[in-house]
């Protein structure tokens, strides 16, 4: 049996952390404004995250939420953590910032740190390299968020060498972007963790639609 | 010559994303890569856009960047030599 | 027991598997010099002919209310499908459909009668849904260039997890001035044609294919190799977005896990060898720290280029191909050795009988792939 330990969810420029509201910001008149007022709230010192393009920095904040105050890093091989995200968008928001920088030729320079990131699993590397986890990655792309595909093959990881995995969505498509990660280990004697549910697409699908937000 | 390292201080931070580094905190003589900004290999590329976009210079070979990113002043010295500042 | 089994292989090379493996084991080269607008010098590319595609997708009705990519994908998929004979729109069947860039074209505005919306990997999926009458909503994986070996590793899990008999993987990417520009500013590209893990190797040719492979559970669909899936794994470096670890960790990873339970001899490996410095450098550091060093190494970039999330999938398949001709496929491009990690790489084509091979991966994010297959004994 495999339990959720955690989640978090970002949207509506609000940040939920096992169903409650734990950030937001009203007056973000932009994604990266209010990505940037999420990452000062967590007071943390990660000068890469100014790098990252928002998926990565909205799939960064989202696992971050997820994480505080549990023991999900110490408590398992990070070797032996897998990352498995989806989204719909792929990398398309960069994608276009790519293009547009070719569509001129008169004014033709692409970026290498733009191009890096128009690859969605860039985001699982981006977490990867923050926690130091080198297990199983995948990176699938549906049309909705699907619990089904998730679960399964969070599932059939776990079967195998997998102990714990971070599995979610994160998708930045123009102005809208939600993100949703939660944090799966394999079963323990005692878990203290303030919410403890078996994984399942039911409890999946709960836990999605749990928040509620205040605006 | 001080002129120009200011203006590729605020150009390197724009363009590399230091959002928590302040002009004043670049030495022009410290390296720009390892333990002085912390730069890596694409910031290396990076550069080698900035300058062909602001400064119209070419480098052919990217290896000769190592020689040139040295630190802002072996930059900037360089950005002279091409009569392009 | 997971099989690997009927395919295609739609490449520059040829529009089947057989017109591929046999350019490739008469060392015909996919890679030409083109100029494009963009840049001041030619470079080396893998392009399919224009005209080669357009008497190919005649067949296919409506033709030309599909993208380039999906033109091929439709190819590529129904050539497995007749193969193989499974049901497409059975219960137990899926498609998993492997891709970097997918409908990339379409934010360049090349298309006239195209919905823009295209560009979403989702809508992809949903026009060879709907060729097909797939019962289930294909499985769409971007995971850079392991993307094709991953989608096969998924496939065995899913089959093994009991959810579909029949797993179509099917791994595609054109050539678009979108991805050529970006590795050109990442300064990847080669002039020249590439060559893997030589000393003068100095970057990538971008190339174009598609292939599709059957991975099934059914002991009567394995005939074409009677080859297994042994074991896959997938690992990050959790070292750099864009750079290889220099130690080869998480192949490295990779390969320890899947050789865990190996107990038979490993014909050969089909590494991933993109000819970029560091990507080879890194490899052969892995194999010799997986104790590889004596087993023969080809990279199939020399004939096809990097062909993104094609990749893993063409080249397993031409592994199995090899396999089942008992002929090792001579690493294009390879003249004098230039990486520090000790390994053997495959300098002619050469008679040998094996039974079992590795195919690796590995790419931007830090990610990177391996597998195991091997020969069925046969009673």
């Amino acid at each position: 049996m495999n339990n959720i330990i955690s989640y978090a969810h970002i949207k509506n420029n609000q940040v939920s952390v096992n169903g409650s509201v734990m950030f937001q910001s009203a007056h973000s008149a932009s994604v990266s404004e209010f990505l940037s007022e999420a990452y000062k709230s967590l007071e943390l010192s990660y000068p890469k995250f100014h790098k990252m393009d928002a998926q990565c920095k909205l799939g960064f904040l989202c696992a971050e939420f997820a994480m505080r105050g549990t023991a999900f890093l110490t408590e398992h091989e990070l070797s032996r953590t897998a990352i498995v995200l989806s989204n719909n968008a792929s990398s398309l928001e960069t994608d276009r910032v790519h293009q547009h920088s070719i569509d001129d030729k008169s004014n033709y320079f692409p970026s290498p740190a733009v191009f890096v990131y128009t690859l969605p699993n860039i985001t699982i590397g981006e977490l990867a390299i923050k926690h130091k986890i080198t297990g199983e990655n995948a990176f699938f792309v549906s049309e909705k968020f699907d619990a089904d595909l998730l679960v399964n093959y969070t599932e059939s990881l776990m079967d195998n060498v997998t102990e714990a995995a971070i599995v979610g969505w994160v998708d930045v498509d123009g102005s809208n972007f939600e993100a949703f990660i939660f944090l799966v280990e394999k079963q323990k004697d005692t878990n203290k963790n303030a919410i403890f549910k078996p994984l399942n697409q039911a409890n999946i699908i709960t836990l999605y639609n749990q928040t509620k937000w205040t605006h | 010559m001080d002129a120009l390292i200011e203006k590729l201080k605020g150009q390197i931070i724009e363009q590399l994303n230091l959002a928590e580094v302040k002009p004043e905190e670049i030495n022009p003589d410290s390296p720009l890569f390892g333990e002085g900004l912390g730069l890596d290999s694409i910031d290396a590329l990076e550069l080698i856009v900035l300058l062909e976009k602001h400064y119209g210079i070419k480098i052919q070979d990217p290896k000769d960047g190592k020689t040139i990113f040295q630190s802002l002043r072996t930059m900037a010295e360089y950005i002279k030599s091409q009569g392009k500042s | 027991m997971i099989f690997a089994s009927y395919n295609n292989i739609i490449s520059p090379l040829g529009f089947s598997t057989k017109e591929n493996y046999e350019a490739v084991s008469n060392s015909v080269i996919g890679v030409k010099k083109i100029k494009f607008p963009f840049s001041e010098d030619p470079f080396c590319v893998a392009k399919i002919d224009d005209e080669q595609i357009k008497q190919h997708v005649k067949t296919i009705e409506n033709y030309v209310s599909y993208t380039k990519l999906e033109q091929l994908s439709i190819l590529s998929i129904q050539d497995v499908i007749q193969q193989s004979g499974i049901n497409p729109e059975s219960e137990r069947t899926l498609l998993i459909y492997s891709t970097t860039k997918g409908n990339i074209d379409v934010l360049e505005n090349i298309y006239k009668h195209i919905d823009p919306k295209r560009v979403y990997l989702s809508e992809l999926g949903k026009q060879l849904q709907s060729f097909f009458k797939f019962k289930h909503t294909p499985v769409i994986l971007s995971n850079a260039c392991i993307s094709g070996i991953l989608g096969i590793i998924i496939a065995k899990r899913f089959i093994e997890q009991g959810l579909y008999d029949n797993v179509l993987v099917c791994g595609g990417d054109i050539l678009s001035e979108f991805t050529i520009s970006g590795f050109k500013s990442f300064n990847a590209l080669s002039h020249e044609p590439s060559k893997p893990f030589d000393a003068n190797r100095v970057g990538i040719n971008l190339g174009e294919a598609v292939s599709t492979i059957l991975i099934t559970n059914k002991k009567e669909l394995a005939v074409p190799y009677d080859t297994e899936i042994v074991s896959g794994a997938s690992a990050n470096d959790a070292n750099h977005i864009s750079g290889p670890s220099r130690t080869g960790d998480g192949l490295y990873q990779c390969l320890t896990e899947i050789l865990k339970t190996n107990n038979s001899e490993i014909g050969f490996i089909s590494a991933h060898g993109t000819a970029t410095p560091f990507n080879d450098e890194m490899e052969s550091i892995a194999f010799e720290r997986a104790g590889l060093t004596s087993i023969p190494v080809n990279s199939l970039k020399g004939y096809y280029g990097h062909t993104l999330g094609a990749a893993g999938v063409l080249e397993t398949v031409l592994s199995l191909e090899s396999m089942k001709h008992k002929r090792l496929i001579k690493s294009e491009g390879y003249e004098v050795q230039g990486v520090s990690g000790n390994i053997t790489m495959i300098e002619k084509h050469e008679p040998k009988t094996f039974t079992a091979f590795i195919k690796t991966a590995s790419g931007f994010g830090g990610c990177n792939a391996a597998a195991l297959f091997r020969k069925v004994k046969t009673v």
